[in-house]
C-alpha cells in the first residue's frame, strides 16, 4: 500500500481529493458553463472559513479540550462596531480594522483570563464569553445595519487576476500561519504542548505564554473575518458568525488536523473550506431541498472522517 | 467538619440553585407557590433529560455536539408519527436510539474523535427534523401532555420530575454495576478491557442509553409546548454541556454526577427566569446569563481550593 509515494500519507490531500470530486460533480451537472463561477464563489466563501478556521486549528492543536466556541460572537461583535466606527466613511477603513483586531486581542485576554484564572474548561469559558460579547453586540447593533465603506465594499467583492480578493487575503493570512506554524519556535511550542503539556512544561516551555497567545490569535482571526465579511454582505447581522461556529471546527478536522492536538495543517483547512462549500452548492444544483440537502451534508462529512480514519488503521 | 470531594462536588451546585431561587423568591414572593415554581421549572424537564444524556456520553470521555439537534427531531416525531400513528412513531424512535449506539461503536472501532462525527450527525438530524416538519407544527401525544402537565398533589410536576430524574440516574450511574463499567470505561478503558469486558458493548450500551434519555426530553419538550418545530431545541447543545460542568462534571475521566447535572439544568433554566425578574433588559440577558455561568465556576474553584487546604493540613 505505499506505492502512492509520500502525497498519500499527508492529511490533507483526503479534502482535496473530495473537493475535485465534488467539484467535478457539480461541473458535470450544468454541462460546464458555471465552472469559472462557480470556483469562483467557492474562493470567496471559503475564505472566511479559512481565517476562522486557520484560529481554531490553533486552539484545536494546544491538545484536549481546547475550543474556542466565542467565534461566531467574535465575529459579530467586530463587524459591527467596526463598521460603526468607519460610518461610511472611506477614510476610516484602517482605523475600522485597527478597532476590530483590538475588539479580538481584548476577547482573546478575556478568554484565556477566564481560562487561567477560574481554571474553567475552555469549551464554558470561551461560551460563556461568547454570551457576554453577543450581548455587548445586540446591544451595540439596535437592529441598524450601517452600510461599509464603499472603498471596502468594492474591495471585498471584487477579485484581482480572477481571484477574489477576500481569497487572497486569506491566501496571506494562510502564508503567515504556516511560516509561524511550521518554522516559527511558537508553532514547535504548540505542537509541544499539544502532544504532552506535562513534558512540554518539563522542557521549559513557557505553556501558559503559549496558550495565552494561541488564544488570542485566534479570536484575532475571528474578528479580521468578522470585519471581512460585514464588508463583503454589505453590512453586519447579528446572526452573521453563526453558521461559522460548527463551520470553524468541521474544517479544521475535515482538513485533518488531529483533534487530540499536537498535530495540524494549513494546506487541509482550504481543501475542506472549499469541500464544505462546494458539497452545499452541489446539492443545491442537483434541486434538493433543504431537509435532504442537510442530511447529505451530515452524511458526507461523517464519510470522508470515515475515509480520513481509514488511512489510520493502514498505518 | 469532614467533607469528601464528592460531596464538596455535589454542595456547590446544590448551593447555586438555593441562592438563585431565594433570589427569585426575594424579588417575586409569588413565585412562592405551587403554581409559581411549576412555572418557574416547567422547561427545565426536558433539559435535565438533555443534561443527563450529556453527561453519560461525557462519561465515555466523548461529547455530543448532535444533542440539540436530536432533541429537536425526536420532539419532531413525537409531534407527527407517534401522535397520529404511534406505532410508527415508537419504531422511527427506537431506530434512532440505535443510530446512537452504532455511533457509540463506530467512534471507538474507528478511533474517530466523537466531535466530528456528532457534528456529521447533527447535520443529519437536523435534516430529518426539516423534512419531517418543514414549518412548526403537529401536536402533542395526549399521554405526554397529560403527564407534563398533571398536578400531583403538594409538589408540583416540574419538582417531582426532577427529583425522579435525578433518583434514577443516580441509582444507574453511581450505584449499579452497569454504571460503574460506565465510569470505568472513562477512567482507564483498557483496564476495564483487561478485566474481561467488552468496552464496545459498553459504549453501545452508554450512547443507547443516551440516545433514549435525548428522546425522553423531545417527548417531554412537545408535551409542554404541545407543538414542535424543527429547531426547537437547538439551544440544548450547550445547555447540556454547561449543565454537566455546572453540576460538577469533568470532560475526561468518567467524573460525573447525575444528580449535579440535575441541579445544573435546573440553575441554567432558573437564570433564565431571575433576569426576567431582573427586568434586564433583553440585550444583556444572554451576556448576564454568561456572567451567572463564570460566577458559579468562580465559587466553585474557591471551594476547591478550600477543600485542598483542607487535605494539605
Amino acid at each position: 500500500m505505499n506505492g502512492f509515494g509520500p502525497l498519500v500519507r499527508k492529511p490533507w490531500i483526503w479534502s482535496f481529493a473530495a473537493t475535485i470530486i465534488v467539484w467535478a460533480v457539480t461541473v458535470l451537472f450544468t454541462g460546464g458553463a458555471s465552472s469559472l463561477g462557480l470556483s469562483q464563489a467557492a474562493l470567496t466563501f471559503a475564505a472566511f472559513s479559512v481565517i476562522v478556521g486557520i484560529g481554531q486549528m490553533f486552539v484545536i492543536t494546544l491538545g484536549p479540550g481546547n475550543i474556542d466556541l466565542s467565534v461566531p460572537a467574535t465575529m459579530t461583535l467586530s463587524g459591527t462596531l467596526a463598521l460603526k466606527l468607519m460610518d461610511v466613511q472611506d477614510g476610516m477603513i484602517v482605523v475600522g480594522l485597527v478597532a476590530s483586531i483590538l475588539i479580538g486581542i481584548a476577547i482573546g485576554i478575556g478568554n484565556y483570563g477566564l481560562i487561567k484564572l477560574l481554571r474553567i474548561p475552555p469549551i464554558i469559558a470561551t461560551l460563556s464569553m461568547s454570551f457576554i460579547v453577543q450581548s455587548i453586540a445586540i446591544w451595540s447593533n439596535r437592529g441598524l445595519r450601517i452600510k461599509p465603506p464603499e472603498v471596502l465594499a468594492g474591495f471585498s467583492t471584487s477579485y484581482s487576476f480572477g481571484i477574489p480578493n477576500v481569497a487572497l487575503v486569506a491566501l496571506l493570512l494562510s502564508l503567515v500561519a504556516w511560516v509561524l506554524l511550521e518554522k516559527s519556535i511558537y508553532g514547535r511550542w504548540i505542537s509541544a504542548i499539544g502532544q504532552s503539556t506535562f513534558a512540554a512544561r518539563m522542557a521549559g516551555i513557557p505553556v501558559d505564554g503559549t496558550r495565552f497567545a494561541t488564544y488570542v490569535l485566534c479570536a484575532v482571526l475571528a474578528s479580521i473575518c468578522g470585519y471581512l465579511l460585514a464588508s463583503f454582505s454589505g453590512g453586519a447581522a447579528l446572526n452573521m458568525g453563526a453558521e461559522y461556529l460548527l463551520m470553524s471546527i468541521a474544517v479544521v478536522v475535515i482538513g485533518g488536523t488531529a483533534v487530540a492536538g499536537g498535530n495540524s495543517n494549513i494546506p487541509g483547512i482550504w481543501g475542506a473550506s472549499l469541500f464544505m462549500f462546494l458539497v452545499v452548492s452541489m446539492l443545491n444544483t442537483y434541486g434538493f431541498g433543504a431537509g435532504t440537502r442537510l442530511i447529505l451534508t451530515g452524511v458526507i462529512i461523517i464519510v470522508v472522517i470515515l475515509a480520513a480514519g481509514g488511512k489510520k488503521a493502514l498505518r | 467538619m469532614k467533607l469528601s470531594s464528592g460531596t464538596v462536588r455535589m454542595i456547590i451546585p446544590a448551593v447555586s440553585l438555593a441562592v438563585l431561587l431565594s433570589a427569585v423568591f426575594y424579588m417575586q414572593p409569588r413565585a412562592m407557590s405551587y403554581t409559581g415554581l411549576n412555572l418557574l421549572f416547567n422547561l427545565a424537564v426536558p433539559i435535565a433529560l438533555a443534561t443527563i444524556a450529556q453527561m453519560l456520553i461525557m462519561a465515555v470521555n466523548d461529547l455530543d455536539l448532535s444533542m440539540g439537534t436530536f432533541v429537536s427531531f425526536a420532539a419532531c416525531v413525537t409531534a407527527t408519527f407517534l401522535q397520529s400513528s404511534p406505532f410508527v412513531g415508537l419504531l422511527i424512535l427506537i431506530g434512532a436510539i440505535a443510530v446512537y449506539a452504532a455511533m457509540g461503536v463506530i467512534i471507538y472501532l474507528r478511533e474517530l474523535p466523537s466531535i466530528v462525527v456528532t457534528l456529521g450527525m447533527s447535520f443529519v438530524w437536523a435534516g430529518l427534523a426539516v423534512l419531517l416538519l418543514p414549518s412548526p407544527g403537529g401536536s402533542a401525544p395526549d399521554w405526554a401532555r397529560a403527564l407534563m402537565t398533571s398536578k400531583p398533589p403538594v409538589v408540583p410536576m416540574a419538582i417531582v420530575a426532577s427529583v425522579v430524574i435525578a433518583a434514577v440516574t443516580h441509582f444507574l450511574v453511581m450505584r449499579s454495576s452497569f454504571g460503574v463499567l460506565i465510569r470505568g470505561v472513562g477512567g482507564n478503558s483498557r483496564s476495564v478491557e483487561r478485566a474481561g469486558w467488552s468496552v464496545i458493548g459498553i459504549r453501545a450500551a452508554t450512547y443507547a442509553l443516551a440516545g433514549l434519555f435525548a428522546v425522553l426530553a423531545g417527548i417531554a419538550l412537545v408535551g409542554l409546548t404541545t407543538a414542535a418545530d424543527a429547531n426547537i431545541a437547538l439551544r440544548y447543545t450547550l445547555l447540556s454541556i454547561a449543565g454537566v460542568i455546572l453540576g460538577g462534571g469533568e470532560f475526561v475521566g468518567g467524573r460525573v454526577s447525575p444528580v449535579g447535572a440535575v441541579i445544573g439544568a435546573l440553575t441554567l433554566t432558573l437564570a433564565g427566569s431571575f433576569l426576567s425578574f431582573m427586568r434586564i433588559s433583553p440585550d444583556w440577558q444572554i451576556g448576564a446569563q454568561g456572567a451567572i455561568l463564570i460566577v458559579v465556576l468562580g465559587l466553585r474553584l474557591f471551594l476547591n481550593r478550600l477543600e485542598k487546604r483542607e487535605k494539605n493540613r
